[in-house]
C-alpha cells in the first residue's frame, strides 16, 4: 500500500494537536503559582500539595477505583458466563436476549442513569435501603456486562465446536475441558471485555451522578462539583497526575504487548509454515 | 460447553436492572404528580420542540464533523507502519482514560474571551473571537470528546481490509478512486455506522458540555431531563416523558441508518 | 498484556484496601452528620473543631440553588441531616412536610440569635429552622469596564454591555430581577406579570446581552474579568472584591431581595441528634465569627455582631442600614399553581433561543 505523504502526515499531526492542546494547557497551568487559568504567574507545586491534602478528592479517587475494579471484575465473570449461555441458546431467544443486552449500550447514559435512579429509589423505599455505593456498583455492573458479552461472543463463535467434545472424549470432565480448552481460546476476548468495562466505569459520570446517592461520590462527580463552584487549579494538578499515570500504564502495556507479539511471531515462524502468518 | 442455563442469572439481572427501570420511565411519563394517569406530559411537550430540534441539529453537526475528521484519520492511520499505528492508537485512546469533564474543562481556558486563544490572537494583532458560551463551543466540546469513538471503530475495520484485495483490484486496472469507492468504502461501512452511533447518542443527550462550554445558554435534551430530575425545575414525570420521546427518536434514527448499512450486526468495538 | 493488567488491577486494589484501612481508623467516632450546603458558604476548617469537640465526623456536600436542593430531596435518593435552604424554600418545605421539627433543648445557642430573626414569616412558630446567615442581592460590576453609574437593575438590560452580563441560573432569583425592574413584587401571583418578566428576560438573552447563566461560576468570571456585570449575593461580593479590587457593589434603588438562609433537618434524617449538635455548634460565637470572615455573609448571632470589627459592622454591604433594608423584599413561598408556572416559564426562558 502507498505510504502517507507530507500532506496526510500534516493532517494527522493537526488532529493530534487538537486532541492534545487542551491537555497540554491543563498540564502547564497545573504548575502555575497563581490561581488564574490563563495568566502565568511563575512555577509552583502549590496545587499538587493542596490536592494531596484534599481528602474529598482522595476519597473520591478511592471510590472510583474500587467501583471500577469491582464492577469490571464482576462484569467480566458474569458477562463471560452469560455469553456462553447466549451462545448455547436457540436463535430466537438469543436474538431477544442480545437485543435487551444492547439497550444499556445504545441508550443515552442519561436515560440509563435516570431510569436506574427511579428503580433504586422505589426499591429503596420498599426494602429500606438508600442510594449509595451498592447502587452505584449495580449500575456500573449493569452497563459493563454488555461490553464483556459483545467482546466474548465473537470468540465463542470462532471456536471449533469439536475441540470441547474432543477433550471430553479424551477423558476430561466438563469443567476441566472448559478450563483447559475453551477458556484459553476465548481469553483474549475476556480480557478485552474486562479492559473495556474498566475504561467505561472509570470514564462514567452521568450514570454515577444519578445512582450514587448523596454520600458516595466518584472522581467524576467531585470534578463536576468543582466546576460548579470556584475552580481551583487542583483540577489541573489532578488532570496532570491522571494523564501521567495513564500514559505510563499504556506505555508499559504496549511495550509488553509488542514484545510478546514479537516472541509469539518468532515462535510461530519456527513452528509453522510461513504462509499461515498474517 | 453448551449450557444455556449459564445465561439465567444475567437474564434475571437484565429484567430487574435494564427492563424494569425503563418500564418505570414509561410509568412516570404517563402519570401526573398526584399519581393519576395522564397524557399531559406529552401534550405539554410541544413547548420543547425547539430543544429537540436544537439537540438533534447540534448532535448531527458534531457527528458530521467527527466523521469528516475521523474517517480520513482512520484511513491514513491504517496505512502507517505497525509501530506508528500502535503509538497513534494509544495516543487516541489516552484522553478517553482521563475524565471527560476534565477534557471539557480544559477547553474553557482556551475559548474564553480572555482565554488563551484570544490572548494569542491579540498578541498577533488579530481581531479576537467570541467563542465560549455559543452553540459552536458546545459542538466543539462534543467533537473533542467523542472523536475517538469515531476514529477507533473505523480504524479497526480499515485495518482488517486485506491488502491483497486492494492489490488485486489495482492489478485489474482500478485507479485509486475506484479502489476507494468500490472496496475501502463498502468494507469500512460497518465501522462508520458504529462510529456514528457512538458519537451521535452521547452528543444528543449531553448535559455537562452545555453547562461548561455553553454557559447554560443553550439547553439541550440532556439538560432538560437533568433539570427535571436533579435541577431547577423538579418534574420527573415530564422528564421521563421527554426521555422516552428522545429514546424513541434515537431508535428511529438508528433504524433508518442501519437500513442503509443493511443491518450489519455486532457493532465493531474498540 | 493480561499479566500486566492483572498486576495493575491487583496493585490498585491493594493500594485501595490499604487506603481504606487508613481512613477508617480515626478518633473515637460518634457517628457522622451529613451536611448539605450552598457552595462557597462555609469555612470548612471549622469542621475539624466540631469533630474534635464532639467526635462527630462531618460529611459535607454542596448544592447550587434552592430549587436543585428541592429536586434532590424530592427525588428521594439523598440522605442529608442538615440542609440550609432560604426562607421561601423553607416555607415550601414545611408546607410539603419535608422537614423535621427541631428539638431546641439540643440547641441552647439559639438564644444568641437576633430576636428580629426569630419566629420569622417563613417559620412563624420557629419550629423547623435556625438562621444561618442573612444578606441581600446586589449588582456586582467591574469598574474598569462599566463606566456608567450603576444605580439599579437597568444596567443588566443595557445593550452597551452586551455579552458582559451574567444572570442567575435559578428561577426565583432570575425572574425576581425582571419583576423588580418592571416594578412588580417578587411575590406576585399575577400570571401576566410573571410572563411579562420572562418575556423581558428572553429579549435580554436573544439580544445577546447575557453571556451566561451562572451560580458559583460567577466568582471566576468576575474575578478574572471574563464578565463585567452580574447580580449575586452581597457576602460573595466581599470575597470577590478581595481578589479583584476593581469590583464594586450596588444595591439597586428599585429595591432588592433580602434573604435569610436557615439550617433545617430534612424529614427522616438518620442522625437527627448529631444534626442538632451541628446546628448548635454553628451558633457558637467562634464558629459564627470564623464563618462570617470566610464567607462575607451577615451573621444572625448577636454575640458575633458585637464581636465584629467596626469596619465590618458599619459596612453597607454586609450590614445595610434599616432604611435600605426597608426597600428590600423577601421571597415568600408561592401557591402551587404559580410554582408550576415558574417552572414552565423558567424552562421557556432557558430553552428559548
Amino acid at each position: 500500500m502507498k505510504k502517507n505523504g507530507v500532506f496526510s502526515r500534516a493532517f494527522m499531526a493537526l488532529v493530534f494537536l487538537f486532541l492534545y492542546a487542551p491537555i497540554f494547557v491543563l498540564v502547564v497551568f497545573s504548575f502555575n503559582a497563581i490561581k488564574s487559568r490563563t495568566t502565568w504567574g511563575g512555577f509552583s507545586l502549590h496545587w499538587y500539595v493542596e490536592l494531596f491534602h484534599n481528602t474529598r478528592i482522595l476519597e473520591a479517587l478511592r471510590t472510583t477505583l474500587t467501583v471500577s475494579v469491582l464492577a469490571a471484575a464482576i462484569a467480566t465473570v458474569a458477562g463471560t458466563a452469560a455469553a456462553i449461555g447466549f451462545y448455547s441458546m436457540r436463535r430466537r431467544p438469543r436474538g431477544i436476549c442480545l437485543a435487551v443486552n444492547n439497550i444499556p449500550m445504545t441508550n443515552a447514559d442519561i436515560i440509563t442513569g435516570v431510569s436506574l435512579m427511579l428503580l433504586f429509589v422505589l426499591l429503596g423505599r420498599q426494602l429500606g435501603f438508600k442510594l449509595g455505593f451498592g447502587t452505584l456498583l449495580i449500575a456500573h455492573i449493569t452497563f459493563d456486562i454488555p461490553y464483556v458479552i459483545l467482546s466474548v461472543l465473537p470468540k465463542l463463535r470462532q471456536l471449533d465446536p469439536n475441540i470441547y467434545e474432543a477433550a471430553q472424549d479424551l477423558g476430561a470432565t466438563g469443567l476441566t475441558a472448559f478450563r483447559k480448552v475453551v477458556l484459553p481460546e476465548i481469553m483474549p476476548g475476556v480480557w478485552n471485555g474486562a479492559l473495556i468495562a474498566f475504561t467505561m466505569s472509570i470514564d462514567d459520570f452521568v450514570i454515577s451522578y444519578f445512582t450514587a446517592g448523596s454520600k458516595t461520590s466518584t472522581l467524576a462527580m467531585e470534578i463536576y462539583a468543582m466546576t460548579r463552584r470556584r475552580i481551583s487549579p487542583q483540577i489541573n494538578a489532578l488532570s496532570t497526575l491522571l494523564f501521567v499515570v495513564v500514559l505510563a500504564l499504556l506505555v508499559v502495556i504496549n511495550l509488553r504487548q509488542s514484545r510478546q507479539e514479537q516472541a509469539a511471531r518468532l515462535r510461530r515462524a519456527t513452528l509453522r509454515s510461513p504462509q499461515k502468518e498474517r | 460447553m453448551r449450557n444455556k442455563y449459564l445465561a439465567v442469572p444475567y437474564v434475571v439481572w437484565m429484567a430487574v436492572f435494564v427492563v424494569a427501570p425503563l418500564v418505570l420511565v414509561v410509568v412516570y411519563a404517563f402519570t401526573a404528580r398526584d399519581g393519576g394517569l395522564t397524557l399531559s406530559n406529552f401534550t405539554s411537550m410541544h413547548q420543547y420542540v425547539g430543544v429537540f430540534g436544537n439537540s438533534f441539529l447540534l448532535a448531527l453537526i458534531a457527528t458530521a464533523v467527527c466523521l469528516a475528521v475521523g474517517y480520513p484519520m482512520a484511513f491514513l492511520l491504517a496505512r502507517e507502519g505497525e509501530r506508528i499505528r500502535q503509538i497513534a492508537i494509544m495516543l487516541i485512546m489516552l484522553p478517553m482514560w482521563m475524565n471527560f469533564l476534565l477534557r471539557t474543562y480544559a477547553w474553557m481556558s482556551l475559548l474564553e474571551d480572555t482565554g488563551l486563544i484570544n490572548r494569542l490572537l491579540s498578541l498577533l494583532h488579530l481581531p479576537t473571537l467570541h467563542m465560549i458560551n455559543t452553540p459552536g463551543a458546545v459542538v466543539l466540546g462534543m467533537v473533542y470528546n467523542f472523536l475517538p469513538f469515531m476514529v477507533l471503530p473505523i480504524y479497526s475495520v480499515m485495518e482488517k481490509i486485506d491488502p491483497k484485495v486492494i492489490e488485486a483490484a489495482q492489478d485489474l486496472g482500478a485507479d485509486s478512486v475506484t479502489v476507494f469507492r468500490r472496496i475501502i468504502l463498502p468494507l469500512s461501512l460497518p465501522g462508520v455506522l458504529s462510529g456514528i452511533t457512538m458519537v451521535f447518542i452521547p452528543s444528543v443527550s449531553t448535559f455537562v458540555i452545555t453547562q461548561l462550554l455553553g454557559g447554560s445558554m443553550t439547553m439541550l435534551l440532556g439538560d432538560l431531563i437533568q433539570t427535571q430530575f436533579m435541577g431547577t425545575a423538579y418534574n420527573p414525570h415530564l422528564g421521563s416523558a421527554i426521555a422516552l420521546v428522545m429514546m424513541l427518536l434515537v431508535l428511529v434514527c438508528m433504524a433508518i441508518m442501519n437500513r442503509f448499512g443493511e443491518g450489519e450486526e455486532g457493532a465493531v468495538m474498540l | 498484556m493480561r499479566k500486566t493488567l492483572a498486576l495493575v488491577l491487583a496493585a490498585s486494589l491493594a493500594a485501595l484496601l490499604a487506603g481504606c484501612g487508613g481512613g477508617g481508623s480515626g478518633a473515637a467516632s460518634n457517628g457522622v452528620v451529613n451536611v448539605y450546603n450552598w457552595g462557597e458558604y462555609i469555612d470548612e476548617s471549622i469542621f475539624d473543631d466540631f469533630e474534635s469537640l464532639t467526635g462527630i465526623t462531618v460529611n459535607y456536600q454542596i448544592y447550587s440553588d434552592n430549587e436543585s436542593l428541592y429536586s434532590i430531596l424530592k427525588g428521594g435518593g439523598a440522605e442529608y441531616d442538615v440542609i440550609i435552604p432560604s426562607d421561601y424554600m423553607i416555607s415550601r418545605m414545611i408546607g410539603e412536610d419535608m422537614l423535621e421539627e427541631l428539638d431546641f433543648s439540643n440547641i441552647p445557642n439559639f438564644s444568641d440569635i437576633d430576636p428580629s430573626l426569630k419566629n420569622p414569616d417563613y417559620d412563624p412558630e420557629n419550629r423547623y429552622s435556625v438562621p444561618y446567615t442573612w444578606g441581600t442581592v446586589g449588582i456586582i460590576y467591574n469598574t474598569e469596564v462599566v463606566t456608567k453609574p450603576v444605580t439599579g437593575w437597568s444596567i443588566l438590560f443595557d445593550p452597551d454591555y452586551a455579552g458582559q452580563i451574567l444572570m442567575f441560573d435559578n428561577s426565583r432569583d432570575c425572574l425576581g430581577i425582571a419583576l423588580k425592574y418592571l416594578g412588580y413584587s417578587y411575590n406576585t401571583t399575577d400570571a401576566a406579570q410573571i410572563t411579562e418578566a420572562v418575556d423581558l428576560l428572553i429579549r435580554q438573552k436573544q439580544d445577546g446581552l447575557v453571556q451566561a447563566y451562572v451560580m458559583d461560576q460567577i466568582f471566576d468570571k468576575l474575578e478574572g474579568g471574563e464578565a463585567a456585570i452580574g447580580p449575586y449575593y452581597a457576602g460573595d461580593f466581599l470575597t470577590m472584591h478581595e481578589s479583584n479590587p476593581a469590583l464594586a457593589f450596588c444595591l439597586p434603588e428599585e429595591g432588592s431581595n433580602v434573604f435569610v438562609d436557615a439550617m433545617c433537618i430534612p424529614k427522616g434524617a438518620a442522625n437527627k441528634a448529631n444534626a442538632e449538635a451541628f446546628i448548635n455548634f454553628m451558633c457558637t460565637t467562634e464558629a459564627g465569627l470564623a464563618n462570617c470572615e470566610a464567607t462575607g455573609y451577615s451573621s444572625p448571632l448577636v454575640s458575633v455582631q458585637d464581636a465584629l470589627p467596626d469596619e465590618v459592622r458599619s459596612s453597607p454591604v454586609s450590614y445595610p442600614d434599616s432604611e435600605t433594608l426597608a426597600q428590600c423584599e423577601a421571597f415568600v413561598n408561592l401557591p402551587a399553581d404559580i410554582l408550576a408556572l415558574y417552572d414552565s416559564e423558567w424552562l421557556r426562558l432557558k430553552t428559548g433561543s
